[in-house]
């Protein structure tokens, strides 16, 4: 499966996994920023809610 | 779309709901087109006559590179109306599209670095376009800076969108600086509209595939981090009002 590289293998593979793993570190930390921030509102906005009925 | 309907969605309340219909369709066509085209690239197409097989690097560098400096040009166009028109919510997207230019600064660097290496038998060369990529770098780093320095949001808007002016200078040059300077090791555009080919269609194919598909990634990492800013920006307006009503 693997396609025969040749002399420049280690150029190509370096490049194609440097890219990928930082798409994939920048795609996960955009997610988990988006995640931990709608959990402090939800958590904000809840208490908000009580002190307004309580 | 009319121009009216267009400023409805600097209202954050209709930006989070036409988002959160569209966000998931855009990350699924992006992670179709970045993954098939890679793929494509990386395994079906032939080496090159010359190049041999650091040709599929393009398939990375290219589409870096034109999101690197669409993405400066779209936190340019979201400053002027942060500066003009006052709507939140294009200085929180400009805001969003930063970390997101950057890290593809830094793919578009790395991978013209690592095809350069065994091509023109350097890492580096301080060629006009090259250099202006490597300061457009600089400017996303000092524009992401100057956002986590200054605690007022408005005040943070107002500034990084006048460094965002400034910054534009070098996201222009890295696009045309080839057509500036005539002695400048980086070759020309690898896709032109001029006639006479430039690339066969076994590289053109996968290398729009993946363009589209670098594009559409931008825009649905734009679209989640500016969703996020919102809601940042929620929880500090709330907080402030309970530290006042306390």
């Amino acid at each position: 499966m693997m396609p025969d590289l040749g002399t420049y293998a280690t150029e190509v593979t370096l490049a194609y996994l440097g890219s990928l793993a930082l798409i994939g570190g920048l795609t996960l930390w955009v997610w988990l920023r988006g995640r931990r921030v709608r959990a402090e509102l939800e958590t904000i906005e809840n208490r908000s809610e009580r002190k307004r009925h309580g | 779309m009319s121009t009216t309907s267009l400023w409805e969605y600097a209202n954050p309340v209709k930006f989070m709901r036409l988002s959160g219909q569209v966000l998931p369709w855009v990350a699924g066509l992006a992670a179709l087109l970045v993954g098939g085209g890679l793929f494509w690239g990386f395994f079906l197409t032939p080496d090159d006559f010359r190049q041999g097989s650091t040709v599929k690097i393009i398939f990375l560098h290219v589409p870096a590179a034109l999101v690197a400096i669409n993405a400066w040009v779209m936190m340019l166009v979201a400053s002027l109306v942060w500066l003009i028109r006052r709507h939140h919510v294009a200085a929180l997207a400009a805001k969003a599209a930063a970390p997101v230019g950057a890290v593809m600064t830094v793919i578009g660097l790395f991978t013209g670095a690592v095809w350069g290496q065994p091509m023109w038998g350097t890492w580096w060369a301080w060629d006009p376009r090259l250099t202006a990529f490597l300061i457009l770098f600089l400017f996303y780093l000092g524009y992401i800076a100057l956002w986590s320095a200054i605690e007022d949001a408005d005040t943070a808007a107002d500034l990084t969108a006048v460094l965002c002016l400034v910054g534009t200078v070098f996201a222009v040059l890295s696009r045309y600086a080839a057509f500036f300077w005539s002695q400048g090791l980086h070759q020309g555009a690898s896709l032109s509209l001029q006639p006479g080919t430039r690339m066969d269609w076994v590289y053109k194919a996968p290398l729009y595939a993946c363009m589209a598909g670098f594009t559409l990634l931008f825009v649905a990492l734009l679209l989640a981090g500016t969703r996020t800013e919102i809601r940042a920006r929620r929880s500090r307006a709330l907080m402030v009002r309970e530290r006042m009503y306390a």
